[in-house]
């Protein structure tokens, strides 16, 4: 067989940042209470406790069933917040931070990983995501030479 | 573009089409003959694997006597690279969305 993907070092993080007019408080509640949660981002079943396993639903579009399987990681009220991202068999994590400013708040998120899941893995290669996005930046990479 | 990628994101979906995709790109220009050694599987179905991969752009061929060469063609990945972007748009937008939310809520 070939066969010989490699398990690569997974490091694509996407990362946008903001400064908010709003206290650190009032966006931990935006990022943490579900309705509210629902206004901006997705319907969900999100609860601030570590350890829950929740999904977000997007309508579904061809190719893609719309949820995005996640786990609650970490909770620090009004600091820090992180969970998992799964979807389409693609693991990633994604870390929301607060830092308070002299205006209100400077917003942080990172998503990070973009792994194969540990769903995918199991399903083996029903989503053919698996070891697959690792080795992109790889293979892009060596687009230059 | 839309039909390139599914193209793409098709081909690459299968690990045996990944696993010849992925020796061309590491070992170079190689025959079906030598393909189908690698591979472990009959060389019809290797040439079915190359047939998708040709149609994604991922592999160009070239004949020299009776045998024919395959060779990658990774600047057919760039949808894949667009994609992973899409994700920043993303979140650019839900910001905007969020500090919407806030702007209408109470303090």
């Amino acid at each position: 067989m070939i066969n010989t993907w490699t398990d690569s070092a997974l490091t694509r993080t996407v990362v946008v940042e903001r400064e908010m007019a709003h206290s650190p408080e009032k966006i931990w509640r935006a990022l943490t209470e579900g309705k509210l949660i629902e206004e901006w981002l997705m319907t969900n079943d999100f609860l601030p406790v570590v350890g829950h396993r929740f999904t977000f639903r997007a309508a579904p579009v061809p190719g893609w069933s719309g949820i995005i399987e996640s786990e609650v990681l970490v909770v620090e009220p009004h600091v820090r917040l992180v969970y998992s991202w799964g979807s389409m068999g693609v693991g990633s994590v994604v870390t929301w931070t607060l830092t308070p400013t002299e205006s209100g708040t400077h917003l942080r998120m990172e998503q990070s990983g973009f792994g194969p899941d540990q769903e995918a893995n199991y399903k083996g290669a029903k989503y053919g995501w698996n070891k697959f996005i690792g080795n992109l930046e790889r293979i892009v990479g060596g687009l230059e030479s | 573009m839309q039909v390139e990628t599914d193209h793409v994101f098709k081909a690459l979906a299968d690990p045996t089409r990944r696993a010849i995709y992925e020796g061309l790109t590491r070992d170079g220009e190689q025959t079906v003959h030598a393909l189908t050694r690698r591979a472990g599987i009959s060389q019809p179905a290797v040439s079915k694997h190359l047939v998708v991969l040709k149609r994604a752009k991922l592999v160009r061929h070239r004949h020299e006597g009776r045998e024919t060469h395959y060779s990658a063609s990774p600047q057919a990945l760039a949808p894949l690279v667009d994609w992973m972007s899409v994700y920043g748009a993303f979140w650019r937008d839900r910001f905007d969305r969020l500090e919407n939310l806030l702007d209408r809520m109470e303090q």
